[in-house]
């Protein structure tokens, strides 16, 4: 047993075992209110608080149900309020402005007397006056239980300002804030909490471990009159974990935040980097007690504020400091002008962008604001008011506001921003204050006079010649094997895309392979799931930049022409000749110096660790030599030296010059011949490198194109430069997994994990980086490199002049291991096929006995010895079989015949097949003759939402969420046009012939509380369904489950990076994500640590092959277990590795008729196999002493390390954190249900009335207010329907729904056939999800006032996998409209960007304006838009797609009929407008076709029109 | 890969064989060569396996075999036989004899024919010896020890190959008149021509390798000496000891070893002298084979060209189904009919036979009493028993009667007594995990180690010995 450890401080878990609160997310509801003119008033005090209702969908509660997970509200000081209070405390205020206010949790202690005497200290110290105190009068009772433990003791006090001006006065306030921080910190040390909210002349922050509405119950302020303020910043908080705290609630200071900062690491490193550096006449010596600038141990969104805080106190206003910190997307694809490019280039120097998806309010408390990130992946909704108030919030309708009140109703856009400014009376808008901004100072000219170009655009790269006689040697110097040049390389110099694989990751973790590994291969690719999206870094390139800078200057808070001086790379990968220019410059300002990366050959760990030593004092003086450009070279060593590992050099050298301060300035270049992959280029760049050489790679290509060992006749020239495009392209992939836009942002982020390093070297070499299970050290390392080493200049002269084989992608005998060996794989299918248990076992020993050569994490693991069972008295294998499941594989990336192989066998045994993510034949929903079904017990929902209708939804038991997949976390697929055949178009609702695109993220989870969403929409439309959410291991995944869990899952799938899959990109396969063990270990743990355990089902996946892999994964929590790979073993496959060719030769993974043929699995094996898996389970659980799979499960005490293995790699490992166990009282495993709020659905309310509708399909009509709370609105009726009439459900218009009101979200999701929703007013996002052929028409508010056609109706992503039915709104909509959509019909009077993004089919019509990059992966469908302003063609992303005139008549029927119909439906002035003048309108309009949609028609209308021939003929 | 669909676009076409009338005529090779177009489209069969059962579950040499079939239908030939020497030190040999234990577990040969491997790869060497790609190669750096390679077949050829290939200065000592053991002298002509052998070991004498035939090791020259001049020593005997039929009438002249038989014409093609007393030949005579595997086909093959007027083949084993069955699934190495080309030539095969006794008048062989059995399988399963099934005795006419039932072990070897070297059940040598006998420094490769296998099982064991051999040396430098 372990000793105990502490487990909890001030309520909070502290990191233990897996579980570790760094990890936390969290996002929210945001939003602001203002009166324009700058009056303050009660109203908006009170406002702010209905607000905050009416967004309490968006936050989270606890365990104890009552808790909030953070809320609060940003005002203007309430001088009329302090002044009565000061005036009773015998304090004597002076003018508003004058004086400062701190709010202040303070210890319920006696230790808050030293803070005060602290704070009093500190304030004299400064120069100003302690005024008072104020105890804020609170109510604790209302509070939650885990609120209440951590309530502080909230104080004010009041600081007089001398003859300070206002900024002056704020600034000092500052330096008094971090001064009284970090002196109480160091006085009461860590037990103790102190915070100070905010301390400010002009705002105050109001927050607190509470739920929206509490926050005027529990501070009784605000039901005071007298409160008042002419703005409140609000936030409504959720977190994933059950354990936030009263500080990181928001608002702080400055800012509210709905989002993530993907790019933290990176940010607080670079901001670390430049503390030396700051400098500012405002602050004056002042400057040092404001460092460090970012507050240790501060949330992202706190983070954030701090940077925001420094850039704002340092003189510059708030919105030009925040579009510093969140610039928007000013890349060549984007349409803006040369001064406002002029503008985010100067400042791009200055500051790497805070990257991810954001709505951020801020306010100074003279202007209020917000901002949209570059992607927009948030909502942001404002009304402006005819009586000038504003509402700003995450959705529409959050206050009720009569119709001829309002203004204009709007929504940001992507980038954007929107100010109020109070003094001046007015709101501001983005091209206003940009074109203010860039004009401020001559930016433009400040970078075109000074800006140094090093890699010409125009320029071909030149050939590299290789040197041929020591090229092999080289070669093997740094490990290169046969596949490295073949399976890597090679595809990307022939086709400038990384080479893509299939099926899974079965080698042993680098820290277990007998070969010598890079270091790269120890670390793994973090990824964003659910927290925040991934980007598409394909379709939406054009938020996206690879633009890297060299000099940038550290002083952020001044600005000068000077800092415009820096070198500019498009892209981060130099040439030879790039290089030798940078090596040879002899300018003023830039100058090179050359650092050899090598160790002893042979040396010892020490030795190593002696010349990282040199390496960095070596960086220091040439630094302190005035070099700014240090090249890291390992070219050219000399016999008897090793090179470093790369990326350790680039570590050290970054993190020294880092802590030195040093960093800023300086170009690390690399120039190395051990990176050739993309994710070697990632970890250089990721650890710190600014620019790289991959020498030995330019080398290895020009020699195969030489040889002509390329597969297609291209130069070398041609193919290096294919190389980088291939490059660039990777690395874009990797930062968009992770949401990251920019490499500026990504460089020194750090977004992986360690898996097989141990702690020394992480923390020495890798700050910051987690490392879970320990591993090997600096002496391995130089181990590695010294095998390396000697294969190149060993002794040993081999008969072959060629590489070794590698083995990694492909089995070889002398390459790396794979558990699929020749051996198992026939083992498996020999038992299966004939029922031989005896097989089996020989099999089940192939893969479990890993004492002697090591795989997996769980191969090191024993069993401890338990007190036997007899086996008969264990649970028998038929319950067993039940929690088995087999792996999402989509019909289209497997064989109908292997798909239904396993429905069928699963279906038999009680277990659950799973659709996977390409909809379902619904032939397969009747049972066979026989008794058997074909129909999938789980139907996925995935990003592409193919085939997800209501009909679906309803046929199933499970809905699984796919977040990720463990082959390609954060990534989107394709099922390339000429794959998909008539019978895979017909089920997934699509054009056969016609590409299809899943998009990286679901474009409905931006956030956690968007999959809280989600998962109440599924529930609405099959609430006899359990939704699943299936997640990929990483690091912090169980925290990221928590807040799952707590957005009401049902059950959560844990699946390990191994898993398998029909098509990825190779470094995918095995560099992103983790073992499930890790990942499933610390979702059990900080489940059970947050009490949420007991609600929710655990299953996991991921190379899961035999019963004892089942017993492990009970241990360590699962409930259920899921195989995939091995079922398709099981029925034929022989791990081809060729899924993606559609050349299955055993008919498991194609579509090929001739081959699916060849298919000859059967249920029967499957079930064989499942029942050796039970069987053996039950054996073990037998030995152990468990009777039932229930008393396993979270059992990790009964595994401990197998001491008798000895590998060398293998003796620092340390499992102590995968075995521990919370000792929490609480449940392990589920036991109870989610609630999922159901009951207070509008549908039911409504369901009794269309009840007869459903019954006998007689029309019925009805009314009904509608609020921004009632969310889903429709879909439960929309289930009914489906459930009982299937797909083509009733006669149009049979049920007839009017609302009015604000909509919430989803509204009309998974609408059917028969169903017409009519909406007045107004809807947010996601309205039409999954249209599955029913009608919704929104128009507006009777009586608005304001023109329907520029103002904003409807949110975000409408239409999201719709498949048939109809869409009409009168007004603007937001970002992405009719995403995905493949067959349904909408006319709109405005989009934003991204409109008709992926689509595949149907129709659209757009009346108005749309954002940049319309059509982008548009493959299907037609879009007709309307372009008055002759520029659409300017936002239209022409990859795809092919823009027209209206010209034939069926085109200009079909475009007057849709119009009409919009016309009729709402009302559109617009549409009659247009309409009334058809011939002169026409012209105005465009037909967007999509080219490969173009090709697929005239076929199918040649094909259409030679039958019709032969009817004529033959007729 | 190759080309992705080439498994759908080509089906598999073999050369095929000379004409059975023409090729009786003479001991010249048999099989015909693909032409180069043919032999490209038969390695775009190749479907480059994720897990390639031919590389990884069948070739015992672990030939990786997609990456030569690529690099063939790239038309890189050189490329090719790189890949294809750094795994098979004779492809010649392979490529020609081998039973393509590869083929039968390609993947495509699941659903359809497997690709052509051996002839893809005998194609590779004949190549690489056309356009002068195979050069000597002697080592860049002679190292100053010595090892002694005793017996010189496919084991003792592989072991000093590679060997040398690593700087050891190699000796092969062999008590035969020239170089290639059992395949110079067991193997016909017709299946593998001499010349190849004397190529190779040409080859192998520019690289440095020194060959002392006609020499007894043990006999002529004793183990001290040997121990004196090396610092290791390979035993690669062979395991030549022939299954004896103990029947009555087993002392009638005309009944001879199989062995006996083929070196004999072996050596005679070879020119070699004979006593012409000794001549075993099938002249005119009706020949009864007795064993129904490879050393049984040969002696058919060689029987028809020395003019045989009748020749027939009996096996004691039921015949084997005409394809791959359920006892031998994918992607095992599957027990099936095998007809060779000598079979073609005009054979009579009989199955389920057991020979009882032979008859003859003045003390030559006549005739042979045999009776059919059957295999049957005991109730609790295990190896099947044979019954006699009886009143089905008959005589088969034969004047020369060919044993060819298979071989016991390395036999009598006096070295290996002198030294007492411990032998395992069943007649081989015992060794550790480096196929080091119990005397250090002494090794042992090959048949003398695992009994009597195929020429390429031996040519495996031999690469591993040498491994062995290599890291003993590095560890240990002198016996």
């Amino acid at each position: 047993m372990k000793t105990k450890v502490e487990q909890f401080r001030n309520g909070m878990p502290v990191a233990q075992g897996l579980y570790d609160p760094a990890n936390e997310h969290d996002s929210c509801g945001v939003g602001f209110l203002a009166n324009i003119d700058g009056t303050p008033s009660h109203r908006i005090v009170s406002d702010s608080i209905e607000v905050l209702k009416n967004l309490l969908h968006r936050g989270a509660v606890g365990g104890d149900l009552s808790t909030g997970d953070g809320a609060g509200v940003l005002l203007q000081i309430p001088d009329k309020l302090f002044r009565k209070e000061a005036a009773g405390l015998k304090i004597t205020l002076p003018k508003a402005g004058e004086y400062g206010v701190g709010m202040l949790f303070m210890p319920q202690s006696d230790a808050r007397e030293v803070c005060r005497q602290a704070i009093e200290s500190v304030i004299r110290e400064e120069g100003l006056k302690c005024f008072g105190w104020r105890e804020v009068p609170t109510d604790g009772s209302i509070l939650g239980e885990q609120a209440r433990k951590e309530q502080p003791f909230v104080m004010q006090v009041f600081v007089g300002g001398g003859n300070l001006a206002a900024g002056a006065l704020d600034r000092k306030l500052y330096v008094i804030r971090k001064q009284c921080q970090r002196r109480i910190d160091e006085r009461l040390g860590p037990n103790h909490r102190f915070y100070i909210p905010s301390f400010s002349s002009r705002t105050i922050v109001y927050k607190g471990l509470l739920m929206g509405g509490q926050v005027s119950g529990f501070y009784k302020d605000f039901n005071d009159p007298e409160m008042e303020s002419a703005v409140a910043v609000i936030h409504q908080r959720y977190s994933t974990n059950t354990f936030p705290s009263w500080e990181l609630s928001q608002p702080f200071r400055f800012l509210a935040h709905n989002g993530e900062i993907n790019t933290l690491r990176g940010n607080i490193n670079q901001m670390k980097s430049r503390e030396n550096g700051l400098a500012s006449p405002l602050f004056g010596s002042d400057i040092s007690k404001l460092i460090p600038v970012i507050d240790p141990g501060g949330s992202d969104s706190a983070c954030l504020d701090n940077a925001l805080e420094l850039l704002v106190a340092g003189g510059r206003s708030i919105p030009h400091s925040m579009m510093m910190l969140i610039p928007e997307a000013w890349g060549t694809k984007y349409p803006i002008g040369p001064d406002q490019k002029g503008f985010f280039e100067y400042h791009a120097g200055l500051m790497e962008p805070w990257d991810g998806p954001a709505t951020v309010a801020f306010t100074d408390g003279a202007v209020v604001g917000t901002l949209l990130d570059r992607n927009g992946l948030r909502p942001a909704r404002y009304t402006i008011t005819k009586d000038n108030f504003i509402v700003m919030a995450s959705e529409a309708g959050v206050l009720d506001i009569p119709a001829e009140r309002v203004l204009e109703k709007g929504a940001l856009r992507p980038g954007q921003m929107l100010l109020v400014d109070l003094q001046r009376k007015r709101v501001i808008k983005d091209k206003e204050i940009k074109s203010q901004m860039s004009r401020r100072q001559p930016y433009r000219r400040w970078v075109d006079e000074n800006r140094i170009t090093i890699q010409g655009l125009f320029e071909a790269m030149a050939p590299v010649i290789p040197e041929a006689e020591t090229l092999l040697q080289r070669q093997r110097l740094f490990g290169y094997t046969r596949e490295d040049i073949q399976v890597v390389l090679e595809p990307m110099a022939s086709k400038a895309h990384e080479a893509v694989g299939s099926m899974g990751a079965d080698t042993p973790l680098a820290v277990f392979s007998e070969k010598p590994q890079l270091l790269f291969s120890y670390f793994k690719q973090l990824f964003a799931q659910i927290t925040n999206p991934p980007i598409d870094p394909i379709r939406e390139e054009l938020v996206m930049s690879l633009m890297t800078f060299i000099g940038n200057p550290s002083n952020i808070l001044t600005e000068l022409p000077q800092y415009a001086r820096l070198i500019k790379l498009r892209h981060p990968f130099l040439s030879n000749e790039d290089l030798e220019q940078i090596r040879s410059l002899s300018l003023k300002d830039f100058s090179a110096g050359t650092l050899t990366i090598g160790f002893p050959a042979g040396g010892s760990g020490d030795d190593l660790n002696q010349s990282l030593e040199r390496l960095c004092s070596r960086a220091d003086e040439l630094v302190m030599d005035g070099k700014n450009l240090l090249i890291l070279s390992d070219r050219g060593l000399p016999e008897g030296v090793s090179p470093i590992p790369v990326l350790l050099a680039v570590a050290a050298v970054n993190r020294h010059l880092v802590s030195r301060g040093r960093r800023t300035g300086v170009g690390l270049i690399v120039e190395t011949g051990e990176a050739r992959e993309v994710m070697h280029m990632a970890l250089l760049l990721g650890y710190g490198a600014t620019a790289l050489n991959p020498y030995m790679a330019f080398e290895t290509i020009a020699d195969m194109a030489i040889k002509k060992e390329l597969s297609v006749e291209i130069g070398s020239a041609r193919a290096m430069e294919n190389y980088v495009g291939a490059l660039c392209e990777g690395l874009r992939k990797i930062m968009s997994k992770m949401g990251i836009s920019t490499l500026r942002s990504y460089r020194s982020a750090q977004v992986f994990e360690a898996v097989g390093l141990n702690q020394t070297v992480v923390d020495r070499l890798f700050t910051g980086t987690a490392s879970r299970v320990g591993g090997i050290g600096l002496a391995e390392i130089a181990a590695e490199a010294n095998a390396r080493y000697l294969e190149a200049f060993g002794p040993a002269v081999d008969a072959t002049p060629i590489l070794s084989s590698g083995g990694q992608y492909r089995f070889r005998r002398d390459g790396e291991r794979h558990l699929w060996s020749p051996e198992a794989i026939a083992a498996l299918q020999q038992a299966s096929r004939g029922g031989d248990a005896k097989r089996y076992k020989e099999y089940a020993k192939l893969i479990n006995d890993q004492a002697e050569k090591q795989f997996t994490l769980r191969g090191m693991f024993r069993f401890k010895p338990g007190v036997a069972v007899p086996l008969d008295k264990v649970e028998p294998a038929v319950e067993i079989m039940k929690r088995f499941v087999t792996g999402a594989m989509s019909f289209g990336s497997i064989s109908r015949e292997a798909h239904e192989a396993m429905a069928i066998a699963m279906n038999r045994l009680g277990g659950k097949s799973n659709s996977g993510e390409g909809g379902e034949d619904p032939e397969r929903y009747k049972p066979l003759p026989n008794g058997d079904s074909r129909c999938s017990a789980i139907k996925q929902v995935a990003s592409g939402r193919f085939g997800v209708t209501a009909e679906y939804c309803v046929n199933c038991r499970e809905l699984q969420i796919k977040i990720a997949q463990g082959a390609k976390p954060g990534e989107g697929g394709q099922l390339p046009g000429h794959k998909v055949n008539d019978e895979i178009a017909r089920v997934r609702h699509s054009t056969p012939g016609v590409t299809l695109i899943s998009p990286p993220p679901h474009h409905d989870i931006y956030s956690i509380e968007d999959i809280k969403q989600l998962i109440y929409d599924l529930k609405n439309i099959n609430p006899e369904a359990r939704v699943s959410v299936k997640l990929v291991s990483e690091l912090g995944v169980g925290t990221i489950a928590a807040g799952v869990v707590k957005a009401h899952a049902d059950v959560v799938l844990i699946s390990g990076y191994d898993g398998g899959t029909g098509a990825s990109p190779l470094s995918s396969i095995k560099h992103a994500g983790a073992p499930w063990e890790l990942g499933l270990a610390e979702t059990q743990q900080t489940l059970v640590l947050n009490n949420l355990r007991g609600q929710v089902r655990l299953q996991t996946d991921g190379q899961i092959k035999t019963g004892r892999d089942v017993v492990v994964a009970a241990l360590l929590g699962a409930e259920e277990y899921g195989f995939a790979t091995t079922a398709l073993v099981v029925l034929g496959c022989v791990m081809m590795r060729k899924c993606h060719n559609n050349t299955c030769p055993v008919g498991v993974a194609t579509q090929d008729p001739k081959l699916r043929k060849l298919f000859a699995g059967r249920p029967e094996y499957l079930i064989n196999f499942f029942t050796f898996i039970a069987e053996e389970v039950r054996e073990i659980m037998a030995q152990l002493g468990f009777r039932t799979i229930d008393e396993m499960i979270g059992r990790s005490d009964c595994l401990e390390m197998n001491s008798a293995v000895t590998f060398w790699k293998a003796k620092g490992l340390d499992f102590s954190n995968i075995l521990y166990r919370p000792a929490v009282t609480g449940q392990v495993r589920c036991v109870g249900k989610q609630d999922h709020e159901l009951d207070s659905a509008l549908d039911l309310q409504l369901i009794p009335k269309v009840k007869s509708a459903l019954a006998t399909g007689k029309p019925v009509t009805l009314e009904q207010p509608i609020r921004n709370v009632n969310r889903t609105v429709g879909t439960m009726i929309a289930g009914l329907v489906a459930k009982q009439y299937g797909h083509a459900g009733l006669p149009e218009d049979t049920i007839t729904m009017t609302f009015k009101g604000s909509a919430g979200q989803s509204f009309g999701a998974w609408c059917a056939r028969g169903m017409t929703l009519i909406l007045e007013g107004e809807s947010n996002d996601y309205l039409g999800k999954g249209l599955s052929g029913g009608k919704i028409i929104v128009k507006p508010f009777a009586g608005a006032a304001y023109d329907p056609e520029i103002n904003v109706i409807a949110g975000n992503v409408l239409l999201y996998g719709a498949t048939c039915g109809e869409v009409y709104l009168n007004g603007a909509v937001g970002e992405r409209f009719a995403i995905r959509n493949s067959g349904a019909i909408a006319v709109v009077e405005g989009i934003g960007d991204h409109g008709c993004e992926y689509m595949t089919g149907g129709r659209v019509v757009i009346l108005g304006r749309t954002g940049v990059n319309f059509g982008a992966g548009m493959s299907g469908g037609l879009a007709y838009v309307y372009d008055e302003a002759r520029i659409f063609d300017a936002c239209c992303n022409l990859d795809m797609v092919d823009l027209e005139l209206v010209i034939s008549e069926r085109d200009k029927a079909e475009l007057r009929g849709l119009l009409e119909k919009h016309l009729r439906y709402t009302g559109s002035r617009k549409a009659k407008r247009i309409l009334e003048n058809w011939d002169d309108h026409l012209p105005y309009f465009i037909k967007v076709f999509p080219m490969e949609y173009r090709r697929v028609l005239g076929q199918m209308m040649r094909e259409d029109e030679a039958t019709e021939r032969a009817e004529v003929i033959h007729g | 890969m190759g080309k992705l669909t080439g498994f759908m676009d080509y089906e598999r076409r073999d050369p095929g064989y000379r004409p059975v009338t023409e090729r009786v005529k003479d001991f010249n090779p048999v099989e015909l060569r693909n032409e180069a177009k043919v032999l490209k489209e038969q390695a775009a069969r190749c479907m480059d396996c994720g897990t390639p059962f031919c590389h990884g579950e069948g070739c015992p040499l672990e030939n990786v075999i997609p990456e030569w079939n690529e690099h063939v239908y790239q038309g890189r030939w050189k490329e090719a036989l790189d890949i294809l020497l750094s795994t098979d030190n004779f492809p010649e040999f392979t490529g020609r004899i081998c039973p393509a234990v590869c083929e039968g577990s390609c993947v495509l040969g699941i659903n359809k024919e497997p690709v052509a491997i051996r002839q893809i790869e005998l194609e590779i060497i004949e190549k690489g010896f056309e356009l002068g790609y195979v050069q000597p190669r002697p080592p860049a750096k002679r190292l100053d020890q010595r090892v002694a390679v005793i017996g010189s077949g496919p084991a003792g050829l592989v072991v000093a190959d590679t060997l040398n290939h690593m700087g050891y200065g190699v000796v092969v000592y062999d008590a035969a008149e020239k170089p290639g053991g059992i395949l110079r002298y067991g193997i016909p002509e017709f299946k593998l021509a001499k010349w190849v052998i004397d190529r190779r070991v040409r080859l192998m004498e520019l690289e440095g390798v020194v060959f002392e035939n006609q020499v007894r090791v043990g006999e002529d020259i004793s183990y001290h000496y040997l121990k004196n001049r090396f610092d290791a020593i390979c035993l690669s005997g062979g395991a030549r000891e022939p299954r004896d039929l103990k029947v009555p009438g087993r002392d009638l002249k005309g009944i001879h070893l199989a062995m006996d038989f083929l070196i004999q014409q072996n050596r005679r093609l070879g020119r070699e002298t004979i006593d012409p007393a000794l001549d075993i030949l099938a002249t005119g005579k009706k020949v009864l084979v007795i064993g129904g595997g490879d050393t049984g086909a040969d002696c058919v093959g060689t029987s028809i060209r020395q003019g045989a007027t009748e020749v027939t083949q009996i096996e004691i084993l039921p015949e084997p189904p005409p394809a791959r069955s359920s006892a031998t699934p994918w992607p095992m190495w599957p027990t099936m009919l095998r007809v060779s080309s000598s079979h073609k030539e005009g054979c009579q095969r009989r199955w389920s036979m057991a020979t009882k006794e032979f008859t003859g008048g003045n003390g030559i062989v006549k005739s042979v009493k045999v009776i059919e059995v059957e295999w049957v399988t005991p109730p609790g399963g295990g190896r099947p028993v044979m019954n006699e099934k009886a009143g089905t005795e008959f005589m088969i006419e034969a004047d020369l009667v060919l044993l060819a039932m298979g071989f016991s072990g390395p036999g009598k070897n006096k070295l290996v007594d002198d030294l007492g070297i411990q032998t395992v059940p069943g007649g081989g040598i015992g060794r550790d995990s480096r196929n080091m006998t119990n005397i250090p420094g002494v090794f042992v490769a090959g048949d003398m180690a695992h009994g009597a296998s195929l020429v390429v099982r031996a040519m495996k064991d031999g690469r591993r010995a040498s491994e062995g051999i290599d890291a003993w040396l590095k560890e240990h430098g002198h016996p």
